[in-house]
Parts: structure tokens; sequence; C-alpha cells
């Protein structure tokens, strides 16, 4: 066993840390885009639209049910094979592109079951008082189940945050496909990997942070 | 009563599995009459409330509210919301919205449904909090009120509407004792001001002060009906007279 060459390291650190905004870049992209579908879906989910239903239900099947590398490498090597309109699609997109779908697969599910979990109460006052159903969805359903859901939702987005680093299969110099260029040259491995892991550790942990705050934004409403 | 004025139901039927829970129901209200609903548990008297606004919906039947006539067979998602928008619901739970404080919970149909803006929804929702007594509560959250307060604001939520017709659920049966009161005397002044209102209660010395008409139902049935004095103290039918030998 040999010393850890903690100099080597410490001069990785800034190396590194200028990668960090391409990885929050692809994850924050991701998680907004999932968001947003992810609610449509689970709206949709709710109120079962005919055929719209069978289509929804499959798309959350199929991104749930293969794995994110497969669906990386689907979107990346390909789809340009077949649709000319992604022949120049770079890494980056294809990874946001594929965090997005299959993220807001799972998350669909979790914000369909908050949305359930709002009591029947409140719906019945929204239709009482004369909203219409977008009305009722956007000021008093989903409001509520966002509280219910953060939690979940949060854990995804850590999930995120990490699958960011399956970019560098896509050829993408990211924090992954970086330390890996620098261990292969420094033939540090234990070292340049021991680095990158806490630098995702900690951004995990400032979320973590922000995601106390959020939560007691949220349950404002609840504080007796 | 002329025919665009008041509301009327006629034939209204609803059917929950294989019990019929209401049977045929036909009621008219004049404008600013205040009618009570009282009987037996389990009579259908909630289920006619909720049909009035289609929180159920009617199997068949007509309800008018003014010129706006529709027939529950046909009944659209249009005439469904255009029937809401016309009458108001106070809640036995309350059912205020959790994510909004006191003054959201009557400023928000506001600027959603009638589409006045912030600042107007905002001053009439505190007139009515302060109607209400409870301008010292406008920025707190339905968790951090009693009961009491709650119904208080689900009434002062339905008040703020300007409905033609305003529903009340059975609005104290849910209040521990302590609190029937304070809700009862806002009822009371509702009523003074000549609001058209339809009442399901059990509180009997409330219904006989302010009712114009007491309906009494059973089985779905609408079994009698008179003013508070022909109903109360001079009724026709057993099953009547049984009920109110029973509360008394």
């Amino acid at each position: 066993m040999r010393a850890l060459d903690l100099e080597y390291m410490w001069g990785l650190v800034p190396v590194l840390l200028g990668y960090v905004p391409l990885t929050l870049f692809m994850a924050l992209v991701g998680m907004v885009c999932a968001l947003v579908l992810a609610s449509l879906m689970a709206v949709e989910r709710v109120f079962r639209v005919p055929l719209l239903d069978i289509f929804v239900r499959l798309f959350i099947s199929f991104f749930r049910g293969t794995p994110l590398l497969v669906q990386l490498f689907l979107f990346y090597y390909g789809l340009p094979q077949v649709l000319s309109v992604m022949t120049n699609i770079n890494g980056v997109t294809a990874t946001i592109m594929g965090l997005t779908l299959h993220f807001s697969a799972y998350m669909a599910e979790s914000i369909r079951a908050a949305i359930l979990g709002v009591d029947r109460s409140q719906w019945e006052a929204s239709q009482a008082v004369g909203m219409t159903q977008v009305q009722m969805m956007s000021q008093i359903i989903l409001p509520q189940a966002a509280r219910v859901a953060a939690p979940t939702l949060v854990n995804y987005f850590i999930d995120m945050i990490k699958g960011t680093s399956l970019a560098f299969t896509l050829g993408v110099t990211e924090l992954m496909g970086a330390t890996q260029k620098e261990a292969a040259g420094s033939f540090l491995y234990f070292e340049a990997f021991l680095v990158v892991a806490a630098i995702y550790w900690i951004m995990v942990e400032v979320l973590a942070f922000a995601q106390r705050h959020l939560e007691t934004y949220l349950n404002k409403a609840h504080a007796r | 009563m002329t025919s665009s004025s008041g509301i009327s139901v006629s034939g209204l039927t609803k059917v929950f599995g294989t019990t019929t829970v209401l049977k045929d129901i036909s009621i008219d209200i004049a404008p600013g009459e205040r009618v009570v609903v009282i009987g037996p548990s389990g009579t259908g008297k909630s289920t006619l409330l909720r049909c009035l606004n289609f929180l159920d919906r009617p199997d068949s039947g007509t309800i008018r509210v003014g010129d706006l006539r529709i027939d529950a067979k046909t009944a659209s998602g249009a005439d469904i919301l255009a029937l809401r928008r016309r009458t108001s619901f106070v809640f036995q739970n309350y059912a205020l919205f959790a994510n909004k404080t006191a003054r959201e919970n009557i400023s928000q149909a506001l600027i959603t449904v009638k589409s006045l803006s912030r600042s107007e929804a905002n001053a009439r929702a505190d007139a009515i909090l302060r109607e209400t007594g409870l301008a010292d509560k406008a920025d707190v959250y339905p968790a951090a009120l009693s009961g009491g307060q709650q119904q208080r604001v689900g009434i002062g939520r339905a008040m703020a509407l300007d409905a033609e017709l305003m529903l009340f659920d059975e609005p104290t049966s849910a209040l521990d004792p302590e609190w029937v009161g304070e809700v009862l005397d806002l009822m009371r002044r509702v009523a003074e001001e000549r609001q058209t209102m339809l009442i399901v209660t059990h509180e009997m010395q409330f219904a006989r002060e302010i009712a114009d008409r007491i309906i009494f139902m059973a089985d779905g049935h609408i079994v009698e009906q008179g003013p508070p004095a022909q109903l109360l103290d001079l009724p026709q039918d057993d099953r009547t007279k049984a009920f109110l030998r029973r509360v008394g």
C-alpha cells in the first residue's frame, strides 16, 4: 500500500471544479424539463384522457423499464442513423434529453400519487366555488401535491446530478470525463476518483441543505 | 314568482348502486327565501344539496337557478360550471383550501372565477373577514384556526361569491359544541340580509328562528313542508312526529 498523493489531489480540485457548471447545467435543465413533462403526464394519468392515456402509460413503462445508459446510447448513437434531424445532436443535448425522459417517467408516478393523496374536500371546494379544472389543478391541487412529492422529487434530482456522469460515455468532457482524462495521464486513479467522488458528494449535500429550506417553505401552511 | 327568478328543482333523482337516494324531488325556492331541510340521517338531505351543484351528479331531473336551466341527463361541463357559479356551498368539514390563508380562501375565487383584480379581491376579502370577526386572522392558514373560525371563513368564502343560492350542508355538525354558537350567529346575519339559503341542519331551534319554510325529508322523499310553526308544532305525518320526538 502506498501513501495518497495529497498534493496531486489538491491540485486536481480547481481543475475538476471547472467542470461543475456543466454538470449542474445538464442536471438543472433536465430537472426543469422533467418536472414540466412529469406534471403533465401525472395530470393526464389522474384524468385518464382517452388514447393519450395509452401513450403516456407506454412512455412511462418504457423509460422506467430500460436502463438510462441504454436510452442515452439510443438517442446519441442510434437515432441519428434513422432520423435525419438528429444527425447533429451533441452529447450534452442527448444527455439532457435522456435524463429528462428517463426521470420524468419516475417523477410522473410520484406526482400522480401525490395528486391522488390530496384530500377530496379540496377538489370539491374548488369545484363548488366555480373553478375550471385548470384553475383547480394549478391553484389548489398541484401546490398541495408538491408538498407531498417534494422529498421524492429532490431525491430524483440527486439521482439526476449523478446521472450526468453518464454523459462521458457519449464523449462529453464533463466532470467524470475530465477526471478519467486526468487519471489516465497521471496513473493516480484512486486519487482522481476520490476527488471527483468528494465533489459529487458535496454538491448533493448542498442540495440536501436547500431541500430543508424548500420543505420548510412548502410546510408553512401546516405549521401550527 | 316569475319563471326566471328564484330556484326550481323538478324530478330530481339520484341512485347510488342499487339504492335510490333521491326519489323524484321537486322544490321551488323564492328569491330571498330561507329553507331548512331536516330529517333522519341517511335520508338524502346532503345528497340533495350536493346534487344541486353537481358535486354528486343527479341521474335525472332539472335544476333552474334564475334563467339558467339544466337537465341532469344532458348537462355538459360548461352547464355544470355555470350552475356552480350561481350557487355557493358551505361544507360540513369546512373544506378550506389548505394551501391558502384565510384571506386567500375568500379572495381566490374572486380572482380566478369572478376576474376581480388582486387588490379588489383582497379588499372584499378583508371586508368579509371584518364582518365575520376574523380580521386578525387574515394571514393565518386553516391548520392554525379553530373549527369555528374555519367554518366562519368557509361561510365568508361562500358569501363573497354573491350567489343566487347558498347551500349549507350541516355546517355545525363537525364542530365542537363550544364553536356552534358563533357559526350559527354568522348564519343568522347572512339570513337577515335575505340571502336565498337552503340549509341542512340538526339545529332545530336555529331552524325555527330563521327559516321561512322547513322541509322534512325521509327515505329520499319530501314528506311534508311548511312554515316552522306549522311543521315543528303541528306535524301531520307520523314519520315527522316520530323524528321531532327523537330530536326533542
